[in-house]
C-alpha cells in the first residue's frame, strides 16, 4: 500500500484512539540531496509497525528502533543520519545526504 | 504531540483548511495555529511566511528555535469530462495523493462502473462547482471537448483561485475557445491562465499518456521545477 501523508495522520491518530502505543517521527532538516523532504513523517506503534517514510527506505529501520524507545519512555529525541557518522552509514544515507529527524510520542492522555 | 491537538489538525485537513503546528524544540511545548487565528498569533509574520512557502521548517525568533509543520490542504484535481482519460487519470491521482472529482451531466458517462471510487458528480459544471468550490489548492481540467460543459468550468476556474486551469483540444479548438472566453468578457491575461495544449510535450498518444501529460504538468507548476540546465 502507498501511504500518503494525510494518510499517515490519520493513521496516527486512529491508532493512538485505538490505544496503541504510537510514535511520530518528522524530517526537521535536511542537507545535500535528501531522498524526503522536511515535514516528511513516519508514524510507528509499540510493536514496531509503521507507515510512510522519512527517507526512502534507508533509515527507516533505524527510526522505528528509537520510536519504540520513544513510545516506552514518553522522551522526545532528535536523530541525525548522514555521511558523517559511522552508525548511521551503516544503516545507511547512501545518496550521500544528510537528514535530521525528530521522534516523539502520541500523548493520549486528556490531562497533558 | 497530544492526541487532541493531532485529531484537530486531521479535523483541519479533511475540511480544506491550512494549519501550522508550531514546535518549540528545545522544549518540545506544541501548538496548533489554524489559518483563521494566524495573524493573532505572536509569531505571525513567520507563520505567514511559512504557511505561503508551503512547507515545514525550522525558523528562530527572539533567540528560541521552532519546528513548523505546515498542513496545507491536499491539492485537488477538478475535471469536466467522465471520459477515457480522466479514467486514466483516477488511479494516478490517487497514487499522487491529488483528490479527484469528476464533472458530467451525461450520466451514461458519469457512472461507478466506469469511475470505481471517484468523487463523481452527474451535474452540470455550475453546479458542482458551486458545491466543490474551488481554492488555491485546486487544479481545473477541461476534458470533454464540449464547449456546454467545458466553458463554464472554466469560466468558473478563471474567476477562482485555481493554481492550475488545463484545456484539452488543438490549437484550432482553442483558438475557438479563446474567442468565445473573450466575448464572455475574460481578457488576454485571465485566458493567458489556461495551459493549452494541455500537459507535458512528451509526445503523449494514448489516453494514459495523456493523463500522465497533465498530471505532470499539475506537479510541476504545483511543486515549480528545480533542476537547471547549466
Amino acid at each position: 500500500m502507498i501511504s500518503t501523508d494525510s494518510d499517515i495522520l490519520a493513521t496516527a491518530e486512529t491508532w493512538a484512539k485505538d490505544g496503541r502505543g504510537v510514535a511520530l517521527a518528522t524530517v526537521v532538516e535536511t542537507w545535500g540531496s535528501a531522498p524526503r523532504p522536511v515535514g516528511s513523517h513516519l508514524v510507528i506503534d509499540g510493536e514496531g509497525n509503521f507507515l510512510g517514510s522519512v527517507s526512502g527506505g534507508c533509515v527507516e529501520g533505524a527510526v522505528v528502533t528509537e520510536a519504540v524507545d520513544v513510545i516506552a519512555d514518553g522522551k522526545s529525541r532528535t536523530l541525525e543520519f548522514g555521511v558523517a557518522d559511522e552508525a548511521a552509514w551503516k544503516v545507511g544515507l547512501s545518496c550521500g545526504g544528510r537528514i535530521k529527524v525528530y521522534v516523539e510520542r502520541i500523548l493520549a492522555e486528556e490531562a497533558n | 504531540m497530544d492526541l487532541a491537538l493531532l485529531s484537530a489538525l486531521n479535523a483541519e485537513r479533511a475540511a480544506r483548511r491550512a494549519t501550522v503546528l508550531v514546535t518549540e524544540t528545545a522544549s518540545g511545548v506544541q501548538r496548533l495555529v489554524k489559518e483563521a487565528d494566524l495573524a493573532a498569533d505572536p509569531l505571525a509574520a513567520l507563520l505567514d511566511k511559512q504557511l505561503r512557502s508551503g512547507k515545514s521548517g525550522a525558523v528562530e525568533a527572539e533567540g528560541v528555535s521552532y519546528f513548523l509543520t505546515v498542513q496545507a490542504p491536499p491539492p485537488r484535481v477538478v475535471v469536466t469530462g467522465a471520459v477515457h482519460i480522466s479514467q486514466a487519470m483516477a488511479p494516478m491521482a490517487e497514487m499522487l495523493d491529488l483528490d479527484l472529482a469528476i464533472i458530467d451531466p451525461r450520466t451514461a458517462f458519469a457512472t461507478p462502473e466506469r469511475f470505481p471510487g471517484v468523487t463523481l458528480l452527474p451535474e452540470w459544471p455550475d453546479e458542482a462547482i458551486k458545491t466543490l468550490g474551488l481554492d488555491g489548492y485546486t487544479a481545473f481540467v477541461a476534458l470533454t471537448h464540449d464547449p456546454k460543459i467545458d466553458d463554464p468550468g472554466l469560466e468558473a476556474a478563471l474567476r477562482s483561485e485555481c493554481f492550475y486551469i488545463g484545456a484539452l483540444g488543438s490549437r484550432k479548438t482553442h483558438g475557438r475557445r479563446v474567442e468565445r472566453l473573450m466575448a464572455a468578457g475574460f481578457d488576454e491575461v485571465a485566458i493567458g491562465r489556461i495551459h493549452a495544449p494541455i500537459g507535458l510535450d512528451i509526445g503523449a498518444v494514448s489516453p494514459a499518456e495523456i493523463a500522465l501529460a497533465i498530471l505532470g504538468e499539475i506537479v510541476s507548476t504545483l511543486r515549480g521545477p528545480r533542476r537547471h540546465l547549466s
